[in-house]
């Protein structure tokens, strides 16, 4: 029988199956940060258990670190003992923990792939929705809640339902203007932020193939925002070239066996999909989110859309609340608006690729009047790599601040968030209502198109410049 | 975990689509250690005005919903962040039942977790339930979980799917991983086949 990559997963990893009960399948990578993991290790103590294998866990700290003054205590004290927990409960299980001053910290999703720790074919879990970043390696890698995460470190397994399968086909060449981000938002923007529930998404095509491992992971990043399980991308010869000389990257003879077995990986040629969406990658401009959703977007060169513009009351409704919240009038054009703010960073786009690419356009500009911007690298390894290249100082004489990393204004937990009514250009993945600070306006776009906005102060046509 | 028994409730109306979970728990009440004590904060931001006070605009502070266990909503629910604190607060809350057309993947799993019975209808059967407590804000539904069923006052009752594994978990309010590890000798036995087929990942 013809199996998709997801299939052969599957199957590879289905530990038990019996009638009446979840399949059970069994868990290789398991990912971990401070703020899902401590009730887990709560209940796992409570119940006399122990952590299964503890070598197949890596942990950081990520979503309440601060982003600037390292050195000093953390002033939130209930941060504070969130990050003390964590450590005490990673020493206790013998886990390997990137903490604070470790020289390895920075976000799971991008400290991860550093290090070579997650493969194509594996079960890769993680107490965040985020997840699903891994799946750029051809890995099967998904989000758990904390019920979850307590059950995977007692058992090494999950018990599953069996998800459906999508095919999403990006034919053709994107514009050098256009990047995996924009690919991830116009995809939402078509099938919906509930597009993808109980599938998981491979992408396939022209486009993809050509993208860079990091832009891979952006795209696979926010397969959660189209409400997909996960999103997978086939292992090629840049997925092994990335991995190849990483800390837990197989070696030797291993190396050459885990090859053999990641090249049988790809979906086989005619095995079918449940669904497949298509879309061409010339058609993709540079997106920009101008609603509470991610679902809510459209490319840089159009308007507001107006209530009436949508054919059903749900989306005509949502229209028109998104539209009252991010203080915005319907059919203005997008480059009409006016930002108070710019975060780069995030498990979506606190890549070097990122930060390569926002310099490029900040590069000799000056920071408008009025707007603050900060640029938050994905990791210590990003931070060194970025200065090495003196991206830091193109960034910093623009007038942005150059912070240490963290999940910082993706989430606003550690302190880095916007005032009520203050709108930001983000690089990250989620625009809800006061997801970046209670009343913050949020609008979802790449990091060239980030550092255009943080110089013109409202949107631009990076196409234009 | 509580087993989940028959019940005549309140249902509260919340005609919201894609409620995500940064709405159900914002960030700011993440950093606990503990499970409990997430109720006070559901809804946090659509729930108080600034200076604290509960916001009469906001659906669930409506007299007549208080005490409800019963959440019904628009579709998409609990779609972003996989944080759990989004159903304990809900079940802290003292909601026991959602209704909905569609729920986030990842929040629905949670929500068994937790004791919660998250039931999915059709547009048709979730527009008559949302009419009829609009009509009669305070009007208590019969939830049945054992026979799969649905009673109201008008008579927009019906019967729900459920997979039978998460029914019986939560009738019996049985935990997952005791029941996992009955498996225990196949999980050893996989972990020895998976060692020889995929030596790398074990070095």
């Amino acid at each position: 029988m013809k199996k998709t990559m997801y299939e052969k997963i599957w199957d590879s990893h289905l530990v038990v199956d019996v009638e009446g009960q979840a399949p059970l399948i069994y868990v290789d990578r398991h990912l971990m940060h401070e703020v899902t993991s401590p009730q887990a290790f709560e209940g796992l103590k409570i119940s006399g258990r122990k952590v299964r294998n503890p070598h197949s866990i890596l942990a950081t700290m990520d979503h309440c670190v601060p982003t600037k003054n390292r050195h000093l205590p953390i002033a939130d004290p209930i941060a504070k003992k969130q990050i003390e927990v964590m450590a005490d409960n990673c020493k206790e299980n013998g886990l390997n923990l990137y903490d604070m001053k470790s020289h390895n910290n920075g976000v799971i999703h991008v400290v991860v792939p550093e290090h070579g720790f997650v493969h194509p074919g594996m079960v890769v879990v993680c107490g965040d929705s985020h997840t699903a970043t891994h799946g750029a390696f051809g890995a099967l890698a998904f989000g758990i809640g904390t019920s979850e995460v307590e059950h995977v470190m007692a058992t090494q397994t999950l018990p599953q339902k069996k998800s459906k399968t999508m095919l999403v086909q990006v034919n053709g060449e994107l514009s050098k203007y256009s990047t995996a981000k924009d690919i991830a938002l116009a995809i939402i923007g078509k099938i919906g932020t509930a597009g993808g529930t109980g599938y998981v998404i491979e992408y396939a095509g022209d486009a993809i193939k050509k993208l860079s491992m990091e832009g891979r992971m952006t795209l696979c990043n926010m397969a959660i925002e189209a409400g997909a399980r996960a999103g997978l991308v086939a292992p090629d010869e840049k997925t092994y070239e990335y991995l190849n000389g990483k800390e837990f990257a197989p070696k030797g003879d291993n190396w050459e066996k885990a090859l053999a077995y990641w090249n049988s990986l790809p979906s086989d040629a005619g095995a079918e999909f449940d669904a497949v969406v298509t879309l061409d990658a010339a058609d993709i401009a540079p997106q920009v989110s101008w609603g509470t959703s991610p679902e809510q977007v459209i490319g840089v060169n159009a308007n507001v859309p107006a209530p009436e513009s949508f054919d059903n009351e749900g989306k005509r409704k949502a229209c028109e609340s998104a539209l009252a919240y991010m203080g915005l009038t319907a059919n203005m054009p997008i480059t009409d608006i006016k930002i108070d703010y710019v975060f780069i960073g995030s498990c979506t786009n606190g890549r070097i690729e990122d930060f390569r690419a926002a310099a490029e356009v900040a590069k000799g500009t000056k920071v408008a009047n009025g707007v603050t911007a900060i640029a938050v690298p994905g990791s210590y390894h990003v931070k060194d790599q970025a200065e090495a290249e003196g991206l830091d100082k193109i960034f910093i004489d623009a007038g942005w601040e150059w912070r240490d990393p963290g999940c910082s204004m993706c989430l606003a937990m550690n302190g880095d968030e916007l005032t009520k009514g203050q709108r930001c250009a983000s690089t990250s993945n989620r625009n809800f209502e006061g997801r970046q600070g209670k009343g913050g306006r949020t609008h979802l776009v790449s990091p060239a198109m980030a550092a255009a906005a943080a110089a013109a102060g409202h949107f631009v046509d990076i196409r234009k410049l | 975990m509580q087993p989940y028994t028959k019940h005549e409730s309140i249902a509260a109306l919340m005609n919201r689509s894609n409620v995500d979970t940064d709405q159900i728990i914002p960030k700011q009440f993440l950093k606990k250690v503990e499970r409990s004590g997430f109720g006070v904060h559901l809804f946090h931001d659509w729930r108080y005005n600034d200076d604290g006070s509960d916001n009469a605009e906001f659906e669930l502070n409506k007299p007549a919903f208080k005490g409800a266990k019963i959440l019904v909503v628009g579709d998409n629910f609990g779609c972003g962040s996989s944080r759990e604190h989004a159903p304990w607060a809900i079940a802290d809350y003292g909601f026991n039942t959602i209704i909905s057309t569609s729920y986030a993947d990842i929040f629905y799993n949670n929500c068994f977790k937790n004791g919660i019975l998250a039931i999915v209808v059709s547009q048709s059967q979730l527009d008559a339930l949302m009419a009829e407590i609009a009509a009669n804000e305070g009007v208590k539904f019969t939830v049945d979980l054992e026979n799969r069923t649905v009673t109201t006052p008008a008579g927009n009752g019906f019967t729900f799917e459920i997979d039978p594994f998460r029914q019986g978990n939560l009738l019996s309010g049985l935990d997952d991983i005791g029941l996992t590890l009955k498996h225990v000798d196949e999980i050893d036995a996989y972990e020895v086949k998976h060692k020889q087929s995929y030596p790398w990942l074990w070095v």
